[in-house]
């Protein structure tokens, strides 16, 4: 176990520049997400048309994983049917939490998130912008998400 | 006799390898790497002395106490009763009636809301704390305000994290029924002016506790020359056990307080008419103690005592020195808290390296910080700061580690940036 395995280019580079990163003005459903154990915070907007995501923003201060995983959520979800939504936080669960599962080919430049789970404290960083998503799409923005 | 020559062997410096060989778990490797214990603010490590005493209590001493008659439990007891009596000593106060076995801080501090706050205060009373406490001496305060209809008032702080002592002093009136503050911060390292702070508060008829958790490891503390009314401190953060620590109580309020656990050991007796409490300090201690833990306290006070801590706070000091010095040079590196009169710590941030990454990096090098709000979340918010990177150090910490901790701080934002 290296830190570069944690810390791939593609999670440095996400990192240093995050994707649509930004607000969208409602009617795009919105939710908070946070991770009490090291203050992040982050805001997700999620437009959806016809039960596809049409588009999706994220802003916030966290860590370099969590910043990088939701610039690489961001990404991979548009265009998606809630469903195909759904389906893909599952493989990226699995992606992030079960030792032995091969990485899915299907799950892209998300597949550069497999090293977090050798770091069992950092799993809730990668994970926290799939559940805040998850809210928005449901609407229920009424209450912050939280991650303990 | 040649006088000259000999040096008093309380002002030698310390003799750091030798004293790292008597902690075990200093020899651990981490990741492949030596460890670099420097999380001494959240948990010390523990001596062998200590271990040493809590095991050999567990095979030939244990048994209840204050309970037999029969020989183990008088051993017992002696061990109990003796330990209480170093931690009388340690922090002279005039009675072990007024040394109170708990588990810890948080509970010391709970204990004295719920007994002594919660029974004297009425609506629109206040309660001083200050800006940089930690949330064990924030939550118990405000568990007592609900209770009661008090409210806390807050004595602010510096942007170098000193107390500001003249607005504390501003804030006593007529309705301040207690002070309560920090011997030293764990989130910045200031050492607090308690002297001055208990002195002010006593002129006007207030008591004061004072949370000494950071302080006891490298602070001496006397309790009657601070004039304290409560001091509260740890085990666990002194080299010995968790789950073991002290409320030190002035002996008059503590007589006056109500019990605030009711169970074996704190009656003298018990009928369904009424039941008689025992004397102090037993009346404070509810069923059977940590006694193993109470054992190892007193070897860690020992082990403490036997370092001194005139020396222990002269390396760390150096430590500290050397530890500024190091991370100041480090681009884009800020220091928060910067009191003139600070413990051995170092909180920090760092542009473009979140402390969540720092700490997981810096793991990675064998490197054991705290990374996070350090359960004193009013701080960061005053800093405005979610979370600080905090080295914590200990008289066992060696110059290579700080440089090993200030390489790996520079190795993340080659990475990060």
């Amino acid at each position: 176990m290296e830190i570069r395995d944690l810390y791939r280019d593609v999670i440095l580079d996400h990192n240093r520049n995050p994707r649509n990163f930004g607000v969208l003005a409602p009617p795009a459903r919105r939710a908070t997400g946070h991770n009490p154990l090291c203050g992040d915070r982050l805001e997700v907007y999620v437009t959806v048309a016809d039960d596809r995501v049409t588009d999706l923003r994220f802003e916030g201060k966290g860590c370099a994983i969590s910043v990088a995983s939701a610039s690489l959520m961001t990404e991979a979800v548009r265009g998606k049917s809630t469903a195909e939504v759904e389906a893909l936080y599952t493989r990226v669960h699995a992606l992030l939490t079960e030792q032995e599962a091969p990485t899915d080919p299907s799950l892209g430049k998300l597949a550069a998130l497999s090293g977090v789970r050798e770091f069992p404290a950092r799993v809730k960083c990668a994970s926290l912008c799939w559940h805040t998503l998850n809210a928005a799409l449901a609407s229920d923005a009424t209450k912050p998400i939280t991650t303990e | 006799m040649n006088t000259a020559v000999s040096v008093p062997t309380d002002r030698l410096p310390l003799d750091v390898e030798r004293i790292r060989a008597d902690f075990p778990i200093l020899s651990t490797k981490v990741h492949g790497k030596p460890l670099a214990y420097l999380d001494n603010g959240a948990s010390s490590q523990r001596p062998r002395a200590v271990l040493d005493a809590e095991r050999y209590y567990a095979e030939h001493l244990h048994a209840n106490v204050h309970r037999g008659v029969h020989h183990l439990s008088q051993v017992a007891t002696d061990a109990y009763e003796g330990a209480r009596e170093k931690v009388r000593h340690f922090l002279n106060a005039r009675s072990t009636k007024e040394i109170v076995f708990v588990r810890g801080t948080t509970e010391a501090i709970n204990l004295v809301a719920q007994s002594f706050a919660v029974p004297n205060l009425k609506a629109g009373d206040e309660i001083i704390v200050s800006r940089l406490e930690h949330h064990a001496n924030i939550v118990p305060w405000q568990l007592a305000c609900e209770r009661t209809g008090a409210k806390l008032v807050v004595a602010p702080i510096s942007q170098a994290g000193e107390l500001e002592i003249e607005a504390y002093a501003a804030l006593f009136s007529a309705r301040t029924r207690l002070v309560a503050l920090s011997h030293v911060s764990n989130a910045l390292g200031s050492v607090l002016p308690v002297r001055e702070c208990i002195d002010i508060a006593h002129r006007h008829g207030v008591p004061v506790l004072i949370d000494g958790a950071q302080a006891v490891p490298h602070i001496p503390v006397d309790v009657q020359a601070l004039g304290c009314d409560f001091y509260a401190f740890s085990g666990h953060k002194l080299y010995g056990p968790t789950g073991i620590g002290i409320l030190y109580a002035r002996e008059a309020l503590l007589a006056a307080m109500p019990p605030w656990q009711g169970g074996g050991d704190m009656i003298l007796s018990v009928s369904f008419e009424g039941t008689t409490y025992n004397e102090l300090p037993f009346r404070f201690e509810a069923g059977t103690p940590n006694i193993a833990g109470a054992v190892g306290l007193g070897a860690a006070i020992d082990y403490v005592t036997s370092l001194g801590l005139p020396r222990i706070a002269a390396w760390e000091h150096e430590l500290l020195l050397h530890a500024t010095e190091e991370l100041s040079a480090i681009d884009g590196l800020r220091i928060v808290g910067t009191a003139a009169d600070k413990a051995s710590l170092v909180s920090f941030v760092v542009d473009g390296v979140h402390p969540h990454d720092l700490g997981t990096i810096l793991d990675q090098e064998g490197i054991a910080i705290r990374t996070g709000h350090h359960c004193a979340m009013p701080v960061m918010d005053f800093f405005g700061l979610p979370a600080t990177a905090r080295a914590s150090f200990s008289f066992y910490n060696t110059r290579d580690e700080i440089s090993r901790l200030a390489a790996a701080v520079v190795d993340a934002c080659r990475l990060l940036r």
